[in-house]
């Protein structure tokens, strides 16, 4: 049931408030992480797209995300009302987190249209509105990708890791040894992660997988080697692991060039959104439209220029199993 | 500011490294209290502590504009990307990104240090806790560091800054006139940059040297010494002494355990030489991973070679921390055998560190063997050496001993 301050138009319309408080704490709820499904079925991953969604001007119709949002998750979990699929996530009581990417500024930010559509579902799904933290790294890039701060209260809460600080203890994995933020850690149930699809100049892209840079104190630590094995092994960090339930990637605008800022003259309106359980899977459909888009535009392959994402593979192997790279083990359903 | 850790402490942490965060705060709060007129922070002029923020609602955010600089030692690149030309890394770095030091940050094409002035850590300690053993011995120097690191050694004591971005730890705005009026005030003869990496902070390290020089105050580094030939010549070239921190004497430790790499190291310690810099070396020694006879012997024959006998060398007992808390203390024998092993390849000043009351931590005269620099701790109780000499035999005995 909605309140007037709670549904998707207050969630924009709080934002706008802002605020000046931190958050308390929550507990850490047991769930079934994301990742590979089981032996012999396939990871699903639904590219959905609206090719309207910008309408006739530059930015995107909300109802049309709304729907389009919808439409990603009733096909990712076989529903037939929205409401129904997010139960399948979520249940009240659950603290969600979602973290978006916000970092290459307005334009090639998560939507806040996108975050608006999941925070309206999500309470339609018995999710409190206070129990809902939109976050990064920075309350000033949230700030600047649109996002207002909201902190405190019984509306949906934004702010960065830089208020609420990071734990004092290390947490470690392989090549990995990182401070996490207490977004994750003391007020995360599910993580929802919402990254965008843009290439990178060490990485090769940028997806769902190193959007959880965002997560660690020292996320420039691990960006030598085209951030192999460190993105993989950053995944591994229990914390992550076993809270991120669901990706959904804001590929409305995304760029195959010039990343991780946002360069607009290689940006492009793909009017898409990835929605997947498993992490490799979307990763791996991300880069390949990345590709094709670059071979449109006559740009060399990522491996050309020295930057595949091998850290994809990484993700995928014996040692880590955090889903697949596997074309004949992903199901491409396009809605 | 000096905060005074209880004596337990002061034996329990005989190891260079600053408070941690929430001590850091504590003694901010009491150093008015503890330390009376004259001595506190606030009436040498510096800005309130950050504990008057409350603990863990951040430090200062990123667009505290009073810290950032344009750096120095990066070349410019197209698509506003840029190539640091600060350490052997030479990071490129694209737009809104930072370097893998976390201190530095490309703005619309053009680099930036986030550090400078931004003082995390500041303390007066003994110099011989750096260590330097051969310079100016039973002085005090004021030590500060920033954030950052263009390493990430998994046994790092202070990674809790020098693994940090800038913005993750309180600091205190320190400019450079500050830090040598803070040293005259203190009554230290020297600035140290030290504890996390002054590579990173090599802007604010060059300028704060200049302000002690014009002030009769000296300067030395505590320093990894991965940095390019041209930045160290400008930085280090400004320094009165330097201690230089050589991880091992393989590429693999480096490589697996340091994140970086010997060769440059190595260099740099070669112009430091060149240059004429008084120059020590510490090895730290963690058992298992770089501590057999052949790379000690390795290491005792490369600095005989090609630095001379003259330079101390401190092998330095390692304490588990960061990400290798599964290793044991490294054990008394190992050093004594290192020494050992350095003191039959030829080298005249072979120290044994962190080991306290240990007699290798006392300087003999290579000639006569007779003992020329008591310490007790950190504290040289007592130093017989006159005119750079041994009074005993005359023998020269290398160093800075004298202001």
């Amino acid at each position: 049931m909605s309140t007037t301050h709670s549904n998707r138009r207050g969630f924009l319309k709080q934002s706008l408030a802002g605020a000046a408080l931190l958050c308390a704490s929550g507990g850490i709820g047991n769930s079934a992480a994301a990742g590979p499904v089981a032996a012999g079925a396939k990871s699903k991953v639904v590219v959905a797209r609206d090719e309207q969604l910008h309408g006739t001007g530059s930015s995107v119709d909300s109802q049309r995300m709304l729907a389009l949002a919808d439409r990603a998750m009733q096909t990712l979990f076989d529903r037939d009302h929205p409401v129904e699929a997010w139960r399948h996530l979520v249940q009240p009581g659950d603290k969600v987190s979602l973290k978006v990417n916000t970092l290459g500024g307005r334009g090639i930010s998560t939507n806040v249209l996108l975050v608006a559509a999941i925070c309206e579902r999500l309470q339609e799904s018995g999710v409190k509105a206070g129990d809902i933290v939109v976050w990064d790294r920075d309350s000033d890039e949230l700030e600047r990708a649109g996002f207002h701060l909201a902190v405190g209260g019984d509306r949906v809460q934004c702010y960065g890791t830089d208020r609420a600080g990071y734990e004092d203890e290390l947490a470690a994995w392989g090549s990995v040894g990182s401070r996490l933020s207490k977004i994750l850690t003391q007020r995360t149930d599910v993580l929802i992660n919402l990254p965008v699809l843009k290439d990178h100049d060490g990485a090769g892209v940028t997806i769902a997988l190193k959007n959880m840079y965002g997560a660690i104190h020292n996320p420039n630590k691990y960006h030598p080697d085209g951030c192999n094995p460190y993105v993989a092994d950053l995944n591994m960090l229990p914390e992550i692991r076993s809270k991120m339930r669901l990706v959904i990637c804001d590929a409305t605008t995304a760029m195959y060039e010039g990343g991780p800022g946002y360069k607009p003259e290689h940006s492009w309106n793909a009017n898409t959104l990835l929605v997947s359980s498993d992490p490799v899977a979307l990763d791996h459909t991300g880069w390949k439209m990345i590709e094709r888009k670059r071979a449109e535009k006559g740009w060399k392959t990522l491996a050309a220029e020295e930057r595949a994402p091998r850290y994809i593979a990484t993700a995928a192997d014996a040692e880590h199993r955090l889903g697949t790279n596997d074309p004949n083990k992903i199901s491409l359903i396009e809605v | 500011m000096f905060c005074r850790l209880d004596v337990e402490d002061a034996v329990n942490h005989i190891v260079e490294r600053p408070l941690d965060r929430r001590s850091f705060m504590k003694c901010a709060l009491a150093s008015g209290a503890a330390l009376g007129s004259g001595a506190a922070l606030g009436m040498a002029g510096i800005a309130e502590p950050a504990a008057a923020i409350p603990f863990g609602a951040g430090a200062e955010t990123e667009a505290d504009t009073r810290y950032v600089f344009e750096a120095k030692f990066y070349q410019k690149l197209p698509n506003h990307k840029i190539k640091c030309k600060l350490c052997p890394r030479e990071c490129t770095v694209g737009d809104k990104e930072r370097g893998y030091c976390g201190v530095r940050e490309n703005r619309g094409g053009v680099y930036y240090t986030l550090v400078h002035s931004r003082v995390c850590a500041a303390h007066v300690d003994p110099v011989e806790k750096k260590p330097l053993f051969h310079y100016l011995p039973g002085t005090t120097a004021f030590s500060i560091a920033t954030a950052g690191c263009n390493v990430n050694c998994k046994f790092c004591q202070n990674w809790d800054i020098s693994q940090s971005r800038p913005e993750e730890v309180p600091a205190h705005f320190m400019p450079p006139q500050s830090v040598a009026d803070i040293a005259r005030q203190y009554e230290c003869p020297t600035i140290a940059y030290t504890y996390s990496e002054p590579v990173v902070f090599a802007e604010y390290l060059m300028d704060a040297a200049d302000a002690g020089h014009a002030a009769g105050v000296r300067s030395i580094v505590v320093s990894n010494g991965y940095m390019q030939e041209e930045a160290l010549k400008a930085a280090y070239g400004k320094m009165d002494a330097v201690k230089i921190d050589l991880k091992s004497f393989t590429e693999s430790y480096y490589s697996k355990v340091v994140t970086g790499q010997l060769k440059p190291v190595l260099d740099s310690l070669v112009t430091l030489r060149k240059m004429n810099k008084w120059t020590e070396i510490v090895y730290l020694v963690l058992p298992t991973l770089n501590d057999s006879d052949a790379e000690f012997r390795g290491l005792a024959q490369w600095i005989k070679a090609n630095l001379g006998t003259d330079v101390p060398l401190h092998f330095t007992q390692f304490h588990p921390e960061y990400l290798l808390k599964n290793l044991p203390i490294t054990p008394v024998p190992t050093l004594e055998r290192a020494k050992a092993i350095a003191d039959a390849e030829g080298l005249h000043y072979v120290y044994i560190g962190n080991v306290p009351g240990h007699p290798s931590q006392n300087t003999y005269c290579p000639k006569c063997r007779k003992m020329l620099v008591e310490r007790v701790g950190f504290t040289a109780s007592q130093v017989l050496i006159r005119k750079n000499s041994c009074p005993f035999c005359q023998q020269p005995i290398a160093g800075i001993w004298h202001a």
